[in-house]
């Protein structure tokens, strides 16, 4: 029986250490090619073409949105992109009555979803969303999981809670590279386990010194080493972000708690933040993600870990769908030696303000001004 | 049949709606569709060719658009490679045109008159290729939308990508209505109105210098690539710029002297040449300071340059391009330096195209890629374009050089006086085929 408070099942734990080889950790996600039965959704010029079909059909109710599309064009009054959509859809339609034509036996659902992709093509950008918009465009992308892969999602669009901002430590002297963090991290947000993409990355530090190009971060071997000491980096979410500022379309911004977020919907994937983060912290999607359907987390938020597609960029949101709730992050959650501590850093009685008041803590890279709000300290 | 008349009426300087007439625009375009689809068996060839390699490139770029951005050699460690390489480089070559379009258009010097209009063509045909190489390097080029100012969010003035989308579309436009208007007024025999185009011309060459500072500022304003947050980078792109591009020009005007009746005179070519040697000077200079700077005392921030120049931690990918790059540099440059050999074509043309690649080189491989090593937390993870990534390159390259063909094969017969408007022949429509040997 396992003396250490880890709570693990697998009895991994002997005598309180962690004989734990990161090999386990990483490779258990990264082969199960065999259990994949994800469908991707992959909008598809016929699909489009059925749009215009479905809309001279007004008595198909439409289960995501109480108005369609043509309809917000003929009733409302026109802006710029409604314009854009008017001409486009005009053009479409056209073509539409020929696919029609061609094939009169469309299933419902498929025009269903070329409806929803044609929505979701002209999107617009989050942040600036009225309540009831986003509400509308997380009930659009449910229904669109549901109607890709037969399964219900949970969305949320929760906003932030006022008077928190977030703050994040950690303790080196606890950390033991056991990497637990990496995975919970992994399981919650959902991060694509084909490429085996990680927010979070463990430095193996020798002793004596604090070089981070000599520290390996890709260390497949029992932990901790001895001589050896480990720090954790991922997204620092700067006061003063660097990637927000360089962003030409505004998907990435940082919310009033803190929270430096992307709008996986507008990122036009020109990798521009990627160059301009000191910290590592962002990852693209170089490819289709793909996590196994039955190892998604169906509880998701809109800013958070809801399901990317190929092209975007991403990164820790502090587990938005989380922490908006009134939970820790799933790394803090994870870690079981107890280095990581998140909070309110408005709250004076929160544990992150009694470590910032108690501890000497320290920021990396603090000479670039951009202000990160993850501490690290010594016990 | 009064329009006969005014077309007869040569050298007589009009408004801008005089001289740019619907009727006219459509003569000129049918003109110059005839004469772009004619030529001779070398001609089709070439254009041919290049078809080739654009369609190469396009199934690649279709394997690209299918499978993402994995199938090149980029990742999140090297997140920019070839693709923002040669744009980097495109964008100096593109600013030069306008150290010809300074001196003829304000200080009428008649030596580079003739050299202006290519210099104006092959920054278009530049241009193109930029906006082309930013394309396919997104990830959701068909988002692009979210750029437009109005239907999109349009982060100016925080991003300097932002300025950099308005200074190349600017200069674009710039660089295809002022020789339009040129050409349209020659076309029909007329000299252009000097008060239309010169304000224009004298914004051009703003702009040229603008658009190749704030591509450097792209890199130069992000303090986590020390090897780019250098306040030389700005400078010294212009010097590479203006050394790389107007090299070209040379290549060029001497093929297309050699090949058509387009008269360029020995002294124009010659006067080009100087501007090259001393920017290429220039440059040199900046590069001595750049390397005393990173070498004399390295620190962590020099961790860059000792990995291009001489490898770091046994990876050293780069070392071969950056030291052909460096050689090449200091031969052209020498040649050009020396008088007498600049003086000979033997040793001017073979001494541009030198040039030219060295800076293809430098300003590619030898910036963007080594920008990213070692990465944020000193990790090395080396690069190396794919094969999807060289054929969407050349595709780029070939339709930029189409481009380029097209805009001066158009020129040339209305420059040379061949190709002119004719009323009658457009009102009765003949089919005579204009002037076209190129």
């Amino acid at each position: 029986m396992s003396n250490c408070n880890c709570n693990h099942s697998d009895n991994s734990c002997k005598n309180g250490m962690h004989e734990l080889l990161a090999e386990n950790v990483l490779s258990d996600w990264l082969k199960r090619d065999d259990e994949m039965n994800y469908l991707r959704a992959m909008p598809s010029l016929d699909s489009v073409l059925m749009w215009s079909e479905y809309n001279n059909q007004p008595n198909i109710s439409s289960l995501a949105k109480k108005e369609t599309a043509a309809d917000h064009i003929m009733n409302k009054g026109m802006d710029r992109r409604s314009a854009v959509q008017t001409m486009a859809a005009g053009l479409m339609a056209g073509l539409g009555f020929l696919q029609t034509a061609c094939n009169p036996l469309a299933p419902a659902e498929d025009r269903e979803k070329s409806q929803l992709e044609w929505d979701d093509y002209f999107q617009g950008n989050f942040r600036v969303m009225t309540d009831k918009e986003k509400e509308e465009t997380v009930s659009r992308l449910e229904r669109m999981y549901e109607l890709n892969t037969g399964q219900r999602i949970n969305i949320s669009a929760t906003g932030p809670i006022p008077g928190v901002l977030y703050g994040y430590a950690f303790n080196i002297s606890k950390c033991r590279g056991y990497l637990e963090c990496i995975r919970g991290c992994i399981n919650e947000n959902n991060q694509d386990r084909e490429t085996g993409m990680q927010y979070i990355t463990i430095h193996e530090h020798k002793k004596g010194q604090m070089n981070f190009g000599e520290a390996p971060d890709n260390f497949y071997h029992e932990v901790p080493q001895d001589g050896h000491f480990y720090i954790g980096t991922q997204c620092m979410h700067c006061e003063s972000p660097p990637c927000v500022d360089v962003c030409p379309v505004q998907a990435t911004w940082k919310e009033q708690d803190g929270i430096v977020v992307v709008d996986y919907n507008w990122c036009i994937g020109c990798r521009y933040c990627e160059a301009a983060c000191p910290y590592d912290a962002r990852r693209f999607n170089w490819q289709d993600p793909v996590v196994p359907e039955n190892e998604v987390n169906h509880n998701q938020h809109y800013l958070g870990n809801r399901l990317r597609k190929k092209g975007v960029m991403e990164k820790c949101t502090f587990c938005i769908q989380r922490t908006r709730d009134g939970k820790n992050p799933a790394c803090v959650e994870a870690c079981p030696t107890g280095a990581r501590i998140f909070g309110n850093l408005l709250d004076p009685n929160s544990e992150i303000r009694w470590v910032l008041a108690n501890k000497k803590v320290f920021r990396l890279k603090e000479d670039l001004g951009t202000e990160p709000k993850f501490w690290y300290f010594m016990d | 049949m009064e329009h006969v008349h005014s077309a007869e009426l040569p050298f007589e300087a009009g408004k801008i709606t005089d001289d740019i007439k619907p009727k006219i625009i459509r003569a000129f375009l049918k003109d110059a569709f005839n004469n772009v689809t004619r030529g001779g068996v070398g001609y089709h060839v070439w254009m041919g060719t290049l078809t080739f390699v654009m369609l190469v490139g396009a199934y690649a770029y279709s394997i690209q658009l299918r499978e993402g951005l994995s199938v090149t050699g980029l990742n999140d460690r090297v997140s920019w490679g070839f693709y923002i390489s040669n744009f980097t480089f495109l964008v100096g070559v593109a600013a030069a045109a306008v150290m010809l379009v300074l001196p003829t258009y304000i200080l009428k010097d008649v030596d580079f008159s003739k050299a202006v209009l290519i210099g104006e063509g092959l920054a278009v045909a530049a241009l193109f290729m930029c906006l082309a190489f930013v394309t396919v390097d997104m990830g959701g080029p068909a988002r692009i939308w979210h750029m437009i100012p109005g239907i999109g969010r349009f982060n100016w003035p925080s991003s300097m990508l932002t300025w950099d989308v308005l200074v190349l579309n600017g200069y674009l436009f710039l660089n295809l209505t002022i020789p339009f208007y040129i050409l349209m007024c020659h076309y029909q025999g007329k000299h252009p109105n000097v008060r239309v185009y010169v304000p224009g011309v004298i914004i051009s060459v703003f702009w040229a210098f603008c658009i190749h500072l704030i591509t450097a500022f792209l890199y130069a304003g992000l303090p986590a690539r020390p090897f780019w947050n250098s306040s030389l980078l700005g400078p010294r792109f212009l010097a590479s710029a203006f050394s790389a591009g107007p090299a070209l020009i040379i290549i060029i005007l001497s093929v297309i002297r050699r090949f058509t009746d387009y008269k360029v005179e020995n002294v124009t070519l010659g006067k080009i040449a100087l501007i090259v040697t001393v920017a290429a000077q220039i440059n040199l200079v900046m590069l001595g300071s750049e390397l005393f700077k990173e070498f004399y005392k390295p620190t962590h921030h020099s961790e860059s340059a000792v990995y291009l120049f001489f490898g770091l931690h046994g990876f050293g990918a780069l070392r071969p391009w950056i030291w052909t790059a460096i050689s090449m540099n200091l031969i052209a440059t020498a040649i050009l330096t020396l008088n007498p050999l600049r003086n000979s074509h033997k040793w001017l043309l073979p001494a541009c195209a030198i040039l030219f690649i060295s800076i293809w080189i430098e300003k590619g491989m030898g910036l963007i890629i080594p920008g990213f090593i070692p990465g944020p937390w000193g990790k090395i993870v080396e690069y190396s374009p794919t094969w999807v990534e060289i054929c969407v390159a050349l595709g780029i390259w070939s339709m930029g050089m189409f481009i380029f063909t097209l805009l001066v094969k158009i020129a040339i017969p209305i420059e040379t006086g061949k190709l002119r408007y004719s009323a009658t022949a457009n009102l009765t429509e003949t089919k005579s085929a204009p002037a076209a040997d190129l």
